[in-house]
């Protein structure tokens, strides 16, 4: 009986696709913290007075919002590097720039959202006292912002990780691209999709359970 | 005495609505002027102006000697010779009670948190709020907030203090403990501008009351005098609407 679990394509899948959960997790990670400063600095951009700079972020966020992710990465991988560097960049390194690009504009509007829902007031008491616009912000207005961006954040962060299963077109080593490899051997579709579901709920429900959470904490 | 505030045709406007439509007035060093005037009469962006919160369109204001326009002119260290009280307290409530004061003199006066705490207590014991310096904001009442709001705009030692209906977003009964800190500042020699209905407070502290009306002043004068005795019909027909 033991044996006959063991030796099942739940358990033998299992060993490859850790190594695929591992790669989608370091994608998510890695291009978040990334898109996560483009996004914080495209967001200040719209909230910017300076046309240009107010400009260039919103076009940069309409443009990613308004496109496929799936588009968005094959043109970073097939156009950008294989046609005008001349070479390949390392898929992975497409991925990650793929999701930072990607989550950044969705994460400029989360922090946009955020700073402009601080009370005006805030700011004003913030310049009465002296402060300048910039102490305004570091001191006063974003500690309170960042507060506000978690549960967005936390949102962004389960969009982004189900996002990287589409690099497996690019054959990037993630958790669905594993069990593609897996399944194609040993044509057990049902057990390795089923496994590729459940390791991607491993993740994304404690998370959820975890902002539900928090949201909770922060509504007090 | 020399004059704290001097505006002379000051004008603002919003797009194409001119709200005010060129003030003149001085106040005088530890002088109280009271403002008052009907809703969305001018007297919030009146007093916004006075530190440069709202861009002045025209016109030219000085304070403490020094001209808010002149291009040369340190706005943020002007800023803090201004001390402002909003009507909504605007603390940060991601600070305690005590941070919120001594933000302004560590950042802007480069104090160091030491010598902060210590101006800063004395400034709480005399708004009546000694035992509440480690609190966040958010547990304080209306009036509490605005005390400790009082002692921020104070921590930064400023010549002049502008109130902007201090106490209508107070339940009543909370009114009076606010007032008596004002009444206190006054007594001290502060210079204040305070936007109030506080006919009482007024009479009894104010040394000059200014009615405005759709953005210039109408009428100005001796609280008691201009209270009992109105002279334009404009003022007239505004203290008996709110009397
Ligand atoms: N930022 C702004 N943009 C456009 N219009 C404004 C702005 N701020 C004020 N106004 C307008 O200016 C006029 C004067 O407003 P203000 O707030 O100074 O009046 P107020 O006398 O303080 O009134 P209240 O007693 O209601 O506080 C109003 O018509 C208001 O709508
Ligand atoms: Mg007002």
């Amino acid at each position: 009986m033991l044996d006959a679990i063991l030796q099942s394509h739940y358990i033998q899948s299992l060993p490859s696709l850790m190594v695929g959960l591992g790669m989608t997790l370091f994608i998510t990670i890695i291009g978040l913290i990334l898109g996560f400063v483009l996004g914080a600095f495209a967001g200040l951009g719209r909230l910017s007075k300076n046309k240009w700079i107010n400009g260039i972020c919103s076009v940069y966020v309409e443009v990613v919002r308004g496109t496929p992710i799936l588009a968005q990465v094959l043109f970073i991988y097939m156009v950008v590097s294989e046609q005008y560097l001349g070479f390949n960049i390392d898929k992975v390194i497409a991925a990650i720039l793929a999701i930072t690009i990607n989550a950044g504009a969705y994460i400029a509007e989360i922090v946009r959202g955020a700073v402009h829902s601080i009370d005006k007031g805030q700011h004003e008491a913030g310049r009465t006292i002296g402060l300048t616009q910039n102490q305004t912000m570091r001191y006063i207005i974003w500690p309170q912002a960042i507060k506000r961006m978690i549960p967005p954040l936390g949102n962004q962060f389960i969009i982004s990780l189900k996002d990287t299963s589409l690099f497996s077109v690019i054959a990037v080593g993630e958790l669905l691209y594993m069990g593609r490899q897996y399944y194609n051997v040993t044509f057990a579709y049902f057990e390795t999709l089923l496994m590729v579901c459940l390791l991607y709920l491993a993740i994304t429900i404690p998370t959820s359970l975890i902002l539900r959470r928090i949201e909770r904490k922060l509504d007090v | 005495m020399s004059n704290m505030i001097t505006v002379h045709d000051l004008r603002k406007s919003f797009g194409s609505l001119e709200v005010l439509k060129g003030i003149d007035a001085e106040v005088k060093e530890s002088e109280v002027v009271c403002v008052i005037g009907p809703s969305g009469s001018g007297k919030s962006t009146f007093l916004r102006c006075l530190n440069l919160l709202e861009e002045i369109t025209s016109g030219s204001v000085e304070i403490d000697g020094e001209q808010l326009t002149d291009p040369s002119t340190d706005i943020n260290k002007l800023r803090t010779k201004v001390g402002m009280v909003f009507q909504h307290f605007n603390l940060f409530p991601h600070m305690t009670v005590l941070d919120n004061i001594t933000l302004g003199p560590i950042k802007v006066k480069e104090l160091t948190k030491e010598e902060a705490e210590k101006e800063a207590l004395p400034l709480l014991d005399k708004v009546g709020l000694s035992d509440k310096a480690d609190v966040y904001p958010e547990s304080l009442s209306g009036g509490q907030k605005q005390r400790v709001a009082i002692a921020r705009a104070l921590a930064m030692n400023p010549a002049v203090m502008l109130f902007d209906e201090p106490t209508s977003a107070l339940d009543p009964e909370l009114v009076g403990d606010v007032l008596e800190v004002m009444k206190s500042l006054a007594k001290e020699g502060m210079t204040m501008v305070v936007v109030t209905h506080e006919m009482g407070f007024a009479k009894e502290v104010g040394d000059r009351v200014i009615f405005m009306d759709e953005g210039v002043i109408m009428e100005e004068g001796n609280p008691i005098q201009l209270f009992d005795n109105p002279q334009n019909p404009r003022t007239q027909s505004f203290l008996s609407k709110i009397l």
